[in-house]
């Protein structure tokens, strides 16, 4: 892991207008993403977690050019992706690759895994075509797929085959980055084993570097070097794995942790009980997101939202328990 | 035991050929106990609970076995007969709680359904009921509540009605299908708690299937381990979980990524469940087995008991299955 960062996202912000009025003008907007700014350096993995909700996956689309955000930068390699032309953008595109969630749904039922893998680099014209089909076998074999299985349709093959796939054709243009949004959790466990090997192997193999983006808590920490928690579209903590789930200071992120069911019944530990739902990202509560359901809140959280501060060394919170 | 399955044999008949998607699968469920199915997808945990039910669905049918309620056998009943049962004595809910509700009724009437049919209340009553059941799963202002559309509630709050509509009739046992997966962790220890209370207070049993491990150590008293359509290993929960006996179960347990242990790589199990219409002869793991003999890829073990446990793996014994 490097000091350089390789992606800056700094005071994004993404909202949604889910209503208008009659003259076209919003009425209701939904912060996705409010005000979110982190990095991840060269070489490491960044896991994202939070609820359904939180932001995650939007953070992730933005920085894959599927979303355009509301405002704020995104920083890739030096150069501010947001500032750029289409054409431009493009280019740095292929730079950044993304593993989608759901295995079914992302890889075209009418083209062979041989097509789909190849896809990349036909368009970005990466290859000559003389050479794409030894490209494509060495693909296959990266990802552990055999290599006869080129001309066969996404239907044939089973869940974990087919994220493989998905995978393979991640890595058609040799990205630095890869945002993978929740690549295991429509996997069964002892597939999702095999594919986050995976992951972890061809990080190593290829020099990547990951956005991993999941609400699984221990797939996360086991293929993230620092992790970021979100709530309602706020950045609630971010440190290095150790610190963070040995000792989580937020007291979101503490109830988050104790909620994880466990499989060491030796450990059984008080569960922090939430009271009620993660409220509507339309309309938000005033003050810290978290205010409504949290077991550690005073008079002064509802007034305005905490920011994103220095705690500890790299260990960044936002939380009124932890001003000065 | 409160109850029973006996041998149940499911199958499917598809164009290709036929599937045996439970096969000779015995359990119980006791008065106040919840029980847990585990397995991964094609383990055929959710076509057992369909069974029981009776709410399979063709091409599906249910081939041999028997499945006894307090002794009488659910199997032999005719349809209107079931429909005294079911949502009376038996519930069941669902993984997706958006699907399973309707979304153009209120709530009010969704729930009213089942008291109407099978409990002789007045209008007042049936209504009080309502309130009843809601407020014990923990919707706040149930009064207002129950005049809403499913649509303006969260995914959580869903998961509690279809409860409340389980439970309106005292069953004496409900099935959970898959009913934290569709749920963030925060809101699914939030109704593994309200599983957990019900249970005490009323004393009623629950078949939790689930595929989650470790909603299975956080919830269950007693764990049935399902692959391929056959239970691969009986146990209690702590048991299961300090002394997991057959492969399977040791190689689901090892693949869960610990949170406090770290380690490079995660132990794998190798390849990925058989075909259901090219099973191996033999054992249906063997495939796939660390410690396959030359006799596994031959026979099929029973379910062997060693200590308190139950085991389908030649490595306890050497008791062949007939066919």
């Amino acid at each position: 892991m490097s000091s350089e960062p390789l992606l800056q996202i700094k005071k994004l912000k993404k909202y949604f207008v889910v209503e208008r009025n009659f003259f076209g003008r919003p009425t209701a907007t939904l912060k996705a993403v409010d005000d979110v700014s982190f990095e991840i350096y060269k070489g490491e993995a960044f896991g994202l977690v939070g609820e359904s909700g939180c932001g995650k996956s939007t953070i992730g689309k933005m920085i894959v050019n599927v979303y355009y955000p509301t405002s704020g930068s995104i920083i890739f390699k030096g150069k501010d992706l947001i500032s750029l032309s289409k054409s431009e953008r493009r280019a740095y595109c292929k730079d950044i690759q993304l593993i989608f969630q759901d295995p079914y749904a992302s890889l075209n039922p009418r083209m062979t895994i041989g097509e789909i893998i190849s896809e990349p680099i036909r368009v970005n014209k990466l290859l000559p075509s003389n050479e794409i089909e030894a490209r494509v076998l060495y693909l296959l074999d990266c990802v552990g797929l055999a290599s006869n299985y080129r001309n066969r349709y996404a239907h044939e093959f089973s869940g974990g085959q087919r994220q493989r796939i998905g995978i393979a054709r991640a890595l058609a243009l040799n990205p630095s980055l890869i945002v993978c949004d929740e690549p295991v959790s429509a996997l069964d466990v002892s597939i999702q084993a095999q594919v986050v090997n995976l992951l972890v192997d061809l990080k190593k193999e290829f020099s990547l570097t990951y956005l991993f983006i999941a609400h699984g808590l221990n797939v996360v920490k086991h293929i993230s070097d620092r992790v970021g928690v979100m709530y309602l579209g706020k950045m609630m903590e971010i440190a290095s794995k150790k610190d963070l789930y040995e000792d989580p200071l937020n007291p979101y992120t503490q109830a988050l942790m104790s909620a994880i069911p466990s499989i060491d019944l030796s450990a059984k530990k008080e569960r922090i009980r939430l009271e009620g739902d993660v409220p509507s990202p339309i309309n938000p509560p005033d003050g810290c997101r978290f205010c409504t359901r949290c077991f550690k809140a005073f008079k002064d959280c509802d007034k305005d939202q905490p920011a994103l501060l220095e705690e500890k060394s790299n260990h960044y919170v936002a939380c009124r328990l932890f001003d000065k | 035991m409160l109850l029973e399955i006996k041998k149940l044999k499911t199958e499917f008949s598809t164009k290709k050929g036929l599937v045996r998607a439970v096969n000779d699968v015995s359990f119980g469920v006791d008065k106040g106990e919840i029980l847990a199915i585990v397995g991964e997808s094609g383990s055929g945990k959710s076509v057992t609970s369909l069974s029981i039910m009776g709410l399979l669905q063709k091409p599906g049918r249910i081939l041999d076995g028997e499945i006894l309620l307090k002794d009488e056998d659910l199997l032999k009943k005719s349809t209107s007969e079931l429909q005294k049962i079911r949502g009376n004595r038996i519930s069941m809910i669902f993984q997706e709680p958006m699907t399973s509700l309707n979304p153009v009724y209120r709530i009010k009437k969704q729930l009213l359904e089942s008291i109407n049919i099978h409990m002789n209340l007045s209008k007042e009553d049936a209504l009080k009921r309502v309130v009843e059941c809601l407020r014990l799963v923990g919707i706040p202002s149930p009064e207002k509540r129950m005049n809403d559309y499913p649509h303006q509630m969260s995914g959580g709050m869903r998961q509690r009605v279809m409860i409340a509509m389980a439970l309106s009739c005292h069953p004496e046992i409900l099935i959970a299908d898959e009913p934290t997966t569709a749920l963030d962790v925060t809101i699914q220890a939030q109704i593994l708690d309200l599983l957990y209370d019900l249970r005490q207070k009323f004393g009623m049993a629950v078949l939790l299937i689930t595929h989650d491990l470790g909603v299975v150590a956080e919830a269950a008293d007693r764990v049935v381990v399902m692959y391929c359509g056959k239970i691969v290993e009986e146990a209690g929960v702590k048991d299961l979980f300090t002394t997991p006996r057959h492969p399977y179960t040791i190689g689901l347990l090892e693949s869960i990524p610990k949170l406090n242990e770290d380690r490079e790589k995660l132990y794998m199990i190798k390849g990925m469940v058989p075909d259901p219409l090219r099973m191996p002869k033999g054992c249906s793991f063997s495939d796939r087995c660390e410690h396959c003999m030359e006799k596994c890829r031959e026979k099929m073990p029973t379910l062997m008991s060693v200590e308190n446990q139950k085991v389908r793996c030649f490595l306890y014994g050497d008791s062949v299955e007939e066919k």
